[in-house]
């Protein structure tokens, strides 16, 4: 056998183990969900709750940035920016990240002050699959704010 | 304790009075999320960085809230407007109660 066809026999073994172990997260994925739920919608809406209240968020001024594929769910870039003049009387208080299709729905929350000069931060973080990022934005005034986008995930991450 | 925790700061030696910085950090850590299996098949027990926070000249600027959603080595950018010169001051809160810090001055004028 030549090198090359070493090589890419090589390969093509690897490939087959890179499948065999996305079946294997993919198996885990299930069992994990028969036994720990996966977060869903309803609950990010009360992870939500809990830390805003009942009150209810208004679309626009928040810029998700998240890439459309994923290729690796271990680390996602996240970046978020929030419209806002953030001077001392209205400024952007609080944003927290969610994930609706993670173990637990709760990412992040990024807590802001009229001496951030601007609302927008950006982080790495772990998506276990295809799923939806929420953004709440939480204002001094008291108004809410809410966004959502989804990433196509190939590789979970979170240990699946 | 996490092993070999090593934070990184990012940012500007100088700045304009009243200009928005942006302000890089890295935090080598493996934010076990309590939810992965070892060798052993047992779980391995929950050891992240939970929260961060950032101060100049005392006041504060921005914090995190981290949850185990946060990647392995956490990289966190953000901005800050600064009006003098001065120290940020970053510090980082770990599950076991241990906390890393970093400070990094800028000459603003």
């Amino acid at each position: 056998m030549s090198t090359k066809q070493a090589l890419s026999a090589l390969s093509r073994r690897e490939a087959l183990l890179l499948a065999a172990g996305a079946t294997i997260v993919a198996a885990g994925g299930v069992v994990l969900k028969s036994g720990t739920a996966h977060a869903d919608q309803k609950m990010v809406d009360e992870a939500v709750m809990k830390l805003i209240g009942d009150k209810k968020p208004a679309e626009g001024k928040i810029t998700l940035e998240l890439p459309q594929i994923a290729e690796n769910g271990n680390t996602v870039p996240v970046g978020v920016t929030v419209d806002s003049p953030m001077t001392a009387d209205n400024y952007v208080k609080v944003v927290h990240l969610f994930a609706d299709g993670n173990p637990a729905p709760e990412v992040a929350s990024l807590h802001f002050t009229p001496m951030s000069g601007k609302a927008s931060a950006s982080t790495r973080i772990r998506l276990a699959g295809t799923q939806n990022i929420v953004a709440v934005a939480e204002m001094s005034d008291g108004s809410v704010f809410r966004a959502q986008q989804e990433v196509k995930v190939t590789i979970g991450g979170c240990g699946g | 304790m996490a092993k070999g925790v090593k934070p990184r700061v990012r940012v500007p030696g100088k700045a304009a009075k009243g200009e928005i910085i942006e302000i890089k950090t890295l935090i080598s850590h493996n934010m076990e999320s309590g939810r992965r299996k070892g060798k052993d098949g047992k779980l391995i027990p929950r050891s992240i960085i939970n929260k961060m926070e950032v101060t100049f000249n005392g006041k504060p600027v921005f914090t995190a809230d981290w949850h185990p959603a946060i990647s392995a080595n956490p990289y966190m950018s953000f901005f800050a407007k600064v009006e003098e010169s001065g120290e940020f001051a970053f510090k980082w809160t770990d599950d076991d109660g241990s906390i890393y810090e970093k400070t990094a001055k800028i000459t603003v004028g």
